[in-house]
């Protein structure tokens, strides 16, 4: 049985935002004292003492605009009835919040809002959850004397063309909320007011639908309409909803809270939590609408298997098929070695996930051939920041940006990666915080309303290394660095040594202009910004780590953030934005084959011998293999067995005829997921998994930040995923109990230092803990690194530039890169399962106008992309944001076989591949590539071995 | 294993080593850097490599770290 957790906050509406400031102020609220922050608004102040004022125009997440007047109050000494959201507070204010002239006054305003008002409560969509409602029965309204003989608005047409939400202008109350919301919250500035006075209309764009205007379907806009005129389409399907329960976003690294609104056992709608740390009430369109995969009829509902992949699939028993794989790997085991087989966890999994299947590698197969996707984004933000600062973790909380004056961007498309932190990002930057953008791409954070980046280095792909040593150049060479703190706070003879190296002529942005397309000046402009424009802060992304030389660009950036003095308070920092939700709890939680959990190496004899007292079990010394030596070992015939949880290889790792070759080559693939994706057409046993709606256990964002995922629902096919690597791990002969995630959490805890002060109930108390969480620090760490670096002196490392391999030529003279797009979430085995394939349905290939006139190529084309790995095809999109000489995919549908011309470069520390940067040749296309025919009919031969199974209808492939 | 990327991956470690200032913490580094997140049968077939042709198509550092520190490296049978 499911037990519903009760929510133990109350979301209290106190009108208008709560003020930064630490001086209070005491005022007398229908005569009784409350204490506020100063700045506060009477309406404010009124609500903390529990007196809620009646309002349309005000809601806490916006800032006061007054324009209702429903909000009237009487303060003594002041003449007429001031708006309690626009005045702030005095010390000493009496104020009256209810009179008999007040109740009339607000009874007035009500009833012109009514009269321009549809009277359907009953039957409208919203009713019992409109404010417009709420407010006539909050100041008796009883009659209204205006017949609606009147102009109005109640024959305007609705707006259905979102997706996921409707407007209904009849019922607007033209309260701005929405308009505000969209420019405050979400920064997209796409809503406006069209009109004055009685005549203003609200509208997207010029008066655009919704789909056809700048909107990103945030939903902010829905969220603050106090009507029925913005709402969800599900809720006007379902209901309104009876209960909820808080949880945590399972796609992308921001990991924002959100209540799961239910009407019995069913979603009706996601909407984000106003107590959540990491979004403070915002979202995405991911998050907030794209959830309905969960209940998708392509769900693999029962457990299946088959001796050879060209076998239709049999269904069985959750016994049958544990009992199987089970045997399967001590088959191989005992034929080919005990390194012969391993697993691949997610960051897609929870924690608790991720760490039983790290444990069941090391415990039951006995070995470290464990490994997580992280291995193919950020293991170079492990590497590096371990390195130099001490911990492979970002340095800082989201709300430090806040603090910033200075923002530096690097490889990170945050406006599409990470929506919800873009937002707070650009509220800082409207405010005047100043904007370094390091792209080759012009993404949309570089300039977009009221944003302008005072510098974008358009760098050529792969040149990261050379430009943040030029970097390093200008703040050495012209005496900008904070000398005092890294002599403080660092080892001196590595500054030294550091210095140095960035003071060579040959590391000066003159002599590496040529090599990185950035003019000298540009880059000088930024260094000097960057070091001394107050607090700085660098927020990177997978344009960093997934090269040649990933580690070292990590290990360049640590250097500049300790030789400015950037680290240790708010406002500054080394921040990587992770890619998927649990990106980071999955590398805490020992998920790649040379570390333990928290980051301590397997050769270490202590910490071995600290985990085999606890799991009673030896352990090996020697390191695993990691996701790309797996590959190679099963094409070598060493590797026969492999178990994978949430991650999809064969579409998301690179040179795919070489991963799919590498699972052929294998005798048993068990694949847990929510969908037969690509792997698992070339899978042996198949086990079906739980969306995060149907279990419970932890995220932990980019933030470091440990928030709950309640479960709201029943596991579709019967198991939470953790419980089913529980009875794999019986059936290997390793016995795991755990009757609830906690429990597992527990046992984390106690075997990791930086987590002793976490458990579930912890998590209750305090909403979310941001590890490190122990004795030192009981209430976890927002900002590490304040008064030394964990590794205790931080560490400056040389970083020597050495241009990748993957070179331009006469064959290849194109270099592409990849990335990611807002309404797609990684490979798209989720959101392609929704309606954001209403925003992007393709994965195109951007080219300059200039390369694709050269090649005779126009907009929409079908193209052939050719690298040394492979072909694929296609459609053009022809724009100048991307440079001569470069073109850009997206990788969200794997028909488009992105990752068929990717190649197995990758970083010389972690192995993490250099997605960035592959020559190719684009030319026009008349069909799809041999790959893409193979493709179509590998995956419908697979289709048919699954429909047979189970009846599935096959969905697109 | 695929012995060319071996080699491929142990130059991109040692070519990041060779620029550090310091010679003996750079051929530490490398050799390090293999022991510490290479598996096994990726440092045994590198060894034998070397045993085998001198460590051809291996670059200079990469032969000189592995020469003075075969013992770490050597994975046990
Ligand atoms: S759509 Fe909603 S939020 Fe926007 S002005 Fe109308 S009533 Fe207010
Ligand atoms: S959904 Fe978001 S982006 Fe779209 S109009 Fe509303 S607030 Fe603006
Ligand atoms: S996808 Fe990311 S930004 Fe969007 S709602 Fe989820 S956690 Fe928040
Ligand atoms: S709520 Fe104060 S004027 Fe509208």
């Amino acid at each position: 049985m499911t037990t519903i957790p009760i929510n133990t906050r109350t979301d209290v509406d106190y009108g208008t935002p709560l003020p930064t400031s630490t001086e209070t102020i005491t005022l007398s609220i229908d005569g009784v004292d409350v204490t506020v922050p100063k700045g506060s608004s009477v309406m404010r102040a009124a609500a903390t003492a529990g007196v809620m004022v009646p309002k349309l125009c005000a809601t806490d997440s916006l800032k006061s605009f007054g324009s209702c007047r429903l909000c009237l109050v009487e303060i003594d000494g002041r003449k007429g009835y001031p708006a309690s959201c626009t005045t702030p507070v005095e010390a000493g204010m009496q104020v009256r919040t209810q009179s008999k002239k007040l109740g009339d006054l607000r009874r007035g305003v009500m009833e012109l809002y009514i009269s321009d008002h549809p009277l359907d409560c009953l039957t409208c969509s919203a009713n019992g959850d409109c404010e417009l409602q709420d407010m006539a029965g909050a100041v008796g309204l009883r009659e209204v004397r205006y017949g609606y003989e009147g102009e109005n608005h109640l024959d305007a047409k609705k707006d259905t063309s979102n997706p996921y939400f409707e407007f209904d202008p009849a019922k607007c109350i033209v309260c701005q909320r929405c308009v505000r919301a969209c420019e405050e919250v979400q920064g997209t500035f796409a809503l406006t007011v069209d009109g004055r006075g009685f005549a203003s209309k609200i509208s997207p764009g010029q008066m655009e639908s919704f789909m056809e205007s700048e909107c990103v379907s945030c939903g902010a806009c829905v969220q603050a309409c106090p009507t029925a005129t913005l709402i969800e389409k599900t809720v006007v399907d379902a209901g309104t909803p009876d209960y909820d329960v808080v949880t945590t976003c399972a796609y992308c690294g921001v990991g924002c809270s959100f209540k799961a609104e239910m009407k019995g056992r069913e979603v009706v709608r996601m909407t984000p939590y106003k107590d959540g740390m990491a979004n403070h009430g915002h979202s995405c369109v991911k998050g907030r609408f794209a959830w309905g995969y969960a209940t998708h009829k392509d769900r693999i509902t029962t457990p299946m298997i088959r001796k050879k992949i060209t076998d239709p699939w049999t269904p069985v028993s959750w016994d049958e098929a544990i009992t199987y794989a089970a045997s399967e790997f001590k088959r191989l085991q005992s034929q080919y070695g005990r390194g012969s087989v391993g697993a691949i966890s997610s960051s897609r999994c929870t924690n608790e996930e991720t760490y039983l299947m790290q444990k069941l590698v090391r415990a039951a197969f006995g070995n470290n051939n464990i490994d997580t996707c992280a291995r193919v984004c950020h293991s170079p933000t492990g590497f590096g920041l371990k390195t130099t600062l001490g911990e492979s973790a970002g340095t800082q909380n989201f709300d430090s940006v806040q603090h910033a004056d200075v923002i530096v961007v690097i490889g990170a498309n945050p406006t599409d990666g990470h929506p919800v932190f873009a937002s707070a990002m650009k509220r800082r930057i409207r405010e005047g915080a100043k904007l370094i953008v390091i792209d080759p791409r012009r993404t949309d954070i570089v300039r977009s309303p009221h944003i302008e980046a005072s510098h974008h280095l358009q760098l050529r792909p792969g040149t990261n290394v050379a430009v943040l040593n030029a970097l390093a150049h200008v703040i050495v060479t012209e005496g900008l660095a904070d000398d005092a703190f890294a002599l403080a706070r660092c080892e001196p003879a590595s500054y030294a040594q550091w210095k140095d190296f960035v003071s060579k002529p040959e590391n000066s942005p003159e002599a590496l202009e040529a090599e990185t397309w950035v003019p000298a000046s540009v880059v000088r402009g930024a260094a000097r910004l960057y070091a001394s424009g107050g607090n700085a802060a660098i927020y990177y992304g997978l344009g960093v780590t997934e090269h040649s030389q990933g580690s070292t660009a990590v290990l360049g950036i640590a250097n500049l953030a300790m030789a400015t003095g950037n680290l240790g308070r708010p406002g500054v920092g080394v921040n990587p934005l992770r890619g998927q939700n649990n990106v980071q709890g999955s590398c805490d939680m020992g998920s790649f084959p040379h570390e333990l959990p928290g980051y301590r190496h397997v050769l270490d004899d202590s910490v071995r011998a600290l985990f085999e007292g606890r799991w009673n079990v030896s352990l090996e010394k020697e390191p695993g293999l990691r996701i790309p030596n797996m590959f190679d070992a099963a094409l070598d015939g060493s590797f026969k067995g492999l178990y994978l949880e949430g991650e999809d290889i064969a579409q998301s790792d690179p040179d795919t005829t070489h991963v799919t070759a590498a699972l052929e080559a294998m005798e048993c693939i068990v694949v847990q997921d929510l969908f037969l994706n690509e792997t698992a057409k070339f899978a042996h046993v198949f086990l079906p998994g739980s969306s995060f709606l149907e279990k419970n256990g932890t995220f932990t964002n980019a933030e470091r930040r440990i928030s709950r995922v309640r479960k709201v629902m029943e596991p579709v096919a019967g198991k939470e995923d953790w419980q089913v690597t529980v009875a794999l791990a019986n059936a290997l002969g390793y016995p795991m109990h755990y009757n609830h995630p906690s429990e597992i959490m527990d046992e984390i805890a106690s075997l990791t230092p930086t987590f002793t002060g976490v458990s579930y109930a912890r998590i209750e108390e305090l909403g979310s803990i941001q590890w490190p969480c122990n004795d030192a620090a009981p209430e976890g760490t927002p900002v590490m690194h304040e008064q030394q670096f964990v590794r205790g002196k931080g560490k400056f490392v040389p970083t020597q530039y050495v241009p990748t391999t993957e070179k331009v030529n006469r064959k290849y003279p194109l270099i592409l890169t990849t990335g990611r797009i807002l309404s797609q979430y990684n490979v798209g085995a989720q959101t392609r399962r929704t309606s954001n394939v209403e925003w992007h349905n393709e994965d195109r290939l951007e080219i300059h106008p200039h390369d694709a006139e050269e090649r005779g190529i126009h907009e929409g084309d079908q193209v052939s992309v050719t690298s040394r790995a492979g072909e694929t095809s296609l459609r053009a999109h022809i724009t100048d944001r991307v440079q001569p000489g470069i073109v850009y995919t997206t990788f969200h549908h794997p028909e488009s076989g992105a990752n068929v011309i990717t190649t197995e470069n990758s970083d010389w520390a972690t192995n993490c591949p250099e997605y960035k940067v592959t020559a190719v040749q684009v030319s026009p296309a008349l069909k799809g590539s041999e790959w893409q025919e193979r493709f179509q009919s590998f995956t419908s031969e697979q289709l048919g071995h699954l429909e047979r199974a189970v009846g599935v209808r096959s969905p697109k492939p | 294993m695929n012995l060319n990327k071996l080699i491929e991956m142990a130059n991109q470690i040692g070519r990041y080593h060779a620029a550090l200032p310091d010679r003996a913490e750079a051929l530490t580094g490398t050799a390090m850097h293999i022991r510490r997140f290479w598996e096994p049968r990726m440092r045994r077939e590198l060894l034998a490599h070397i045993d085998a042709t001198g460590g051809e198509g291996l670059e200079p550092i990469v032969i000189e770290a592995i020469g003075a520190n075969r013992a770490e490296l050597q994975p046990a049978q």
